[in-house]
């Protein structure tokens, strides 16, 4: 299963805000997705989900065209974990991992044995089956990553697309959510991930795409495209690389 | 996950209550016991061995209004947590999309023209489906980033625009014979309640419930933003206006029935999510009773409170204002 799309120009009708963009996301691979704030991060984001028609170019998923397949086709391909903002109305994470399974049911039908059965799974391969009967509202922003992941697994999808999954959360639970995300690409998933933050890009993503002011900056194996001179190109600032000479490791510092 | 049963218990239990208070107060008052009496001997067709005057009043005089009140109760709180649902927003209630305000205007210029009862309710019912029809096209004439905003904002401009309507209509009304009906009307009462009137409310009541019902499960999702709805897989579009339409209905329905009774659809929500939670296959069972419960115990308050029957509008205001400021306070504190 592959999501790839070709010389995308993305945007709104009369307000485009970027082009050129090529891009493959492949099972069990992690990708990374670097630029500034307004960089139109977000709206690629939003292009690859099919949530906002693109203004040119062609995206297919599963080698089919992207913009031909219904919302509930394309969501039990493709599910989206958007950023851990706090949830209206106080659902449990057990009902909130449910809406997960929207696609694969009827207009009129409530859940089957099954979809309880992949629910329950879901919470437990996050970790998070002691907080299932919590309102989702109660948890601390990481786990509430770990339950909008746990909804998006449920979905079944075999891409998953995540909006900043790090942002807002603590230093621990930044290092936990990124090792989890690892964790289902080595499963087999495909994941496309947005991120400030470049150590998480070099340490668990496979690929990297830098965009900058709607334009690829640089983009391939992470190895080779975060460096110091393509973080300094894409964020306008200096930077500098501390090693840790016992595991040979780099870790990026903006000045 | 938390089981339904005890959102239809909640439910069954605070209707009961409410039907047997309702028979046992007021002028002339029945017992639980006679009540099933006459309701058995009405199924099977056999005697009651009750006075006759007791049988009138509970077939033709409180039996109507009772029903009546059930099903404005029900149909303004299913409405409410629909609303509240699809909007993301607590403090949302049914008329907010100029449902009440049309069927307002409607009814009152049913009343302008002398139109007569039956032209007062198709009016009324007619003007709430026109002005939701209106704010839908004004919302949707671009495609906005925000789709729910939208309609929100144009659902305030054109219930504006309606109440203006009223007011002039009110201006230049009689004030003899006119103006006083108008303002009976638009506090909303169900006096005039009669077995003639139970169909035409009970009809789009049971259509829009029902879909409501019927989407219960997909009404969840369609409590998220749009794009995480559609991520999801749901076919938000068609939702929405599927349960724009139903809800809807069942708003007209009932304003025309029973004039404009207010805060029903903002608070019985509110007290049906506290007692079973936020899922709408627990919520929309649970609001539907106690909508019905508790616009019986006000409507039974209106007709025993005072000689003269309260409006149901200033009764269910006197009880409504406290609470939203109660929870607009809290939902000012955190986020819901």
């Amino acid at each position: 299963m592959t999501l790839q799309a070709w010389e995308l120009a993305i945007g709104y009708p009369g307000r485009p805000v970027g082009s050129g963009f090529s891009l493959h996301v492949r099972s069990g691979e992690v990708m990374a997705l670097l630029g500034p704030n307004g960089s139109g991060k977000s709206t690629l984001l939003k292009t690859l989900l099919g949530l906002l028609p693109p203004l040119a170019g062609r995206i297919e998923l599963d080698g089919r065209p992207l913009a031909s397949q219904r919302n509930e086709t394309r969501a039990r391909r493709l599910a989206y974990v958007p950023q851990a903002l706090a949830i209206g109305f106080g659902f449990t994470v057990r009902e909130s991992v449910m809406m997960g399974r929207t696609a694969h049911g009827g207009l009129f039908t409530g859940p089957s044995v099954h979809d309880r059965r992949v629910v329950q799974a879901a919470i437990e391969r996050m970790g998070i089956g002691a907080l299932a009967e919590r309102p989702i509202s109660t948890l601390s922003g990481g786990e509430r990553q770990l339950a909008l992941i746990a909804r998006a697994l449920a979905q079944e999808a075999a891409i998953l697309v995540l909006d900043e999954p790090t942002a807002s959360l603590d230093f621990g639970h930044q290092g936990k959510v990124m090792r989890e995300i690892r964790r289902l690409a080595d499963e087999g998933l495909g994941v496309l991930f947005t991120t400030h933050d470049p150590n998480h890009a070099a340490r668990f993503a496979d690929v990297a795409l830098l965009i900058r002011e709607g334009r690829t900056l640089a983009s391939g194996p992470v190895a080779s495209v975060i460096d110091l001179a393509h973080l300094q190109a894409l964020y306008g600032t200096s930077v500098t690389a501390v090693g840790d000479p016992a595991s040979g490791r780099q870790a990026f510092l903006a000045m | 996950m938390r089981s339904a049963v005890p959102a239809y218990a909640i439910a069954a239990a605070a209707l009961l209550a409410g039907v047997c208070l309702a028979f046992a107060a007021g002028r002339y008052p029945v017992s639980p016991a006679e009540l099933l009496q006459i309701v058995w001997s009405h199924l099977t067709g056999g005697p009651s061995g009750l006075p006759h005057t007791t049988e009138t009043v509970v077939l033709q005089i409180r039996g109507p209004r009772v029903a009546a009140a059930v099903l404005v109760g029900a149909a303004l709180a299913m409405a409410g947590a629909a609303f509240q649902g699809l909007f993301r927003n607590p403090l949302v209630s049914p008329d907010i999309l100029g449902a009440s305000a049309g069927a307002a205007l409607g009814a009152v210029l049913a009343i302008f023209f002398s139109l007569g009862m039956a032209g007062i309710q198709a009016a009324a019912f007619a003007g709430g489906l026109l002005a939701v029809g209106l704010v839908y096209l004004v919302a949707s004439d671009r495609r906005s980033a925000d789709p729910v905003l939208t309609l929100l904002l144009g659902g305030l401009a054109v219930g504006s625009l309606l109440g203006a309507g009223i007011g002039l209509l009110k201006a230049l009304a009689d004030p003899y014979d006119q103006l006083p009906a108008m303002t009976f009307w638009l506090l909303g009462s169900l006096a005039a309640s009669s077995g003639d009137d139970l169909l035409p409310l009970l009809v789009p009541v049971a259509l829009g419930g029902a879909t409501l019902f019927a989407l219960r499960w997909r009404m969840n999702v369609m409590s998220l933003p749009d794009e995480e709805a559609r991520a999801l897989g749901a076919p938000t579009g068609r939702l929405r206006i599927a349960i724009v339409a139903a809800a809807t209905l069942v708003t007209a329905a009932s304003v025309a029935a029973a004039g404009i009774v207010g805060w029903i659809g903002l608070i019985v929500p509110h007290l049906a999510r506290f007692l079973v939670g936020p899922s709408f296959p627990r919520l929309l069972p649970a609001a539907a009773g106690l909508g019905g419960a508790f616009v019986l115990l006000i409507d039974t308050l209106a007709r025993t409170l005072a000689p003269v029957e309260i409006p149901l509008g200033i009764l269910t205001a006197i009880v409504g204002t406290p609470c939203f400021i109660w929870l607009l306070r809290r939902s000012q504190r955190s986020p819901p």
